[in-house]
């Protein structure tokens, strides 16, 4: 559905650039071209390194370790967990919803899912290929800190 | 050839533990398979309008007007673009960082890119109905008023910390990408 609007605007968008200037919009598919190509390989290592750490860490495996009973320690693993796995939102949240009735806690959850979407272990070569080490290590460190904050709150208000 | 190896080293390393996944357990080869085969699909159907869309804006919107409204003095309607630009988004984390970078080519304050992939990361709008649906809405909710002022301490911690210098050497390096 996202997709699909993602596509509409970009269609019509290329089509009212094409009308209005031709020339510029074979610029603007060229420099698409090169930023595409740029940042390929490490994309590809990113998506590789996906499916390997997915294939270790399946759901099950990832249950057992931030059930109800886990308190922080399940928080910490919970955000180790959600750093160095990169899963795609409608696969997360069902996935935590059915944690959660698997008896995993709200708060582990909470690290869980913020730790997912904003540490980004795996694709650290491509943020390093743009922003540089230090750079990156510092966003995605605080943002590794910030999941306990998170989780902390969730854990109060949800948990 | 050198040059092919040294770009891809990363993605042929990536094959290789594939390849010895297979060799210790069939299973679990065929799984890392499947995860990345949907990636892969996840990808080309997401990743080509994003790059289409970064090199219209490119061509298109000029210097000024990107200056004017996430530059140095946007102040509050640069952090609110920022976050609406991000959270409007689709797809994966690393499809932010190239559009990042053209916002940034075009005079983008750093803080806003920084709010930016904090918005393209967290409070991506249709993820966010899907996790109400998933975890419920006050799970969702308390999540997302947790995250804006978090993404925005974030990125003023990290402008804060990252000498000028190297923020500058960042922006040059953009630019010849």
């Amino acid at each position: 559905m996202n997709t699909y609007i993602l596509y509409g605007i970009t269609i019509a968008l290329l089509i009212i650039s094409f009308v209005k200037d031709k020339k510029k919009t074979k610029m603007a598919l060229k420099k698409s071209w090169k930023a595409f190509e740029n940042i390929m390989p490490q994309i590809l290592g990113v998506i590789m390194l996906v499916g390997i750490l997915l294939a270790i860490l399946n759901p099950e495996v990832i249950s057992k370790i931030i059930g109800k009973e886990s308190g922080i320690f399940g928080v910490i693993i919970a955000s180790i967990v959600g750093s160095i796995t990169l899963i795609p939102g409608f696969v997360a949240f069902p996935t935590a919803a059915m944690l959660v009735e698997n008896g995993a806690g709200y708060m582990q959850i909470g690290a869980f899912i913020s730790a997912l979407m904003m540490v980004g272990i795996i694709t650290m070569p491509v943020e390093m290929k743009y922003f540089g080490k230090r750079l990156t290590l510092l966003r995605n460190a605080f943002a590794f800190l910030f999941t306990f904050i998170v989780a902390f709150i969730i854990g109060k208000v949800v948990g | 050839m050198k040059g092919f190896l040294k770009r891809y080293r990363f993605f042929l390393l990536t094959i290789l533990i594939t390849g010895a996944l297979f060799i210790i357990n069939g299973a679990i080869g065929i799984r890392a398979l499947t995860v990345t085969a949907y990636s892969f699909k996840e990808m080309l159907v997401v990743l080509p309008p994003i790059f289409i869309l970064l090199g219209l804006l490119d061509v298109w919107v000029p210097r000024e007007l990107m200056v004017r409204y996430m530059g140095e003095d946007s102040k509050m309607k640069g952090i609110i673009l920022a976050f609406l630009l991000g959270s409007a988004a689709a797809g994966p984390l690393y499809g932010a960082f190239p559009v990042a970078a053209v916002l940034m080519k075009k005079g983008a304050k750093f803080s806003n890119i920084l709010i930016f992939i904090g918005a393209w990361s967290t409070t991506k709008i249709p993820m966010f109905l899907f996790e109400v649906s998933s975890l419920g809405a006050k799970f969702a909710v308390t999540r997302l008023l947790v995250d804006i002022p978090g993404i925005i301490i974030i990125a003023y911690l990290v402008c804060a910390i990252i000498p000028k210098e190297e923020v500058e050497k960042i922006y040059k390096n953009i630019e010849i990408m």
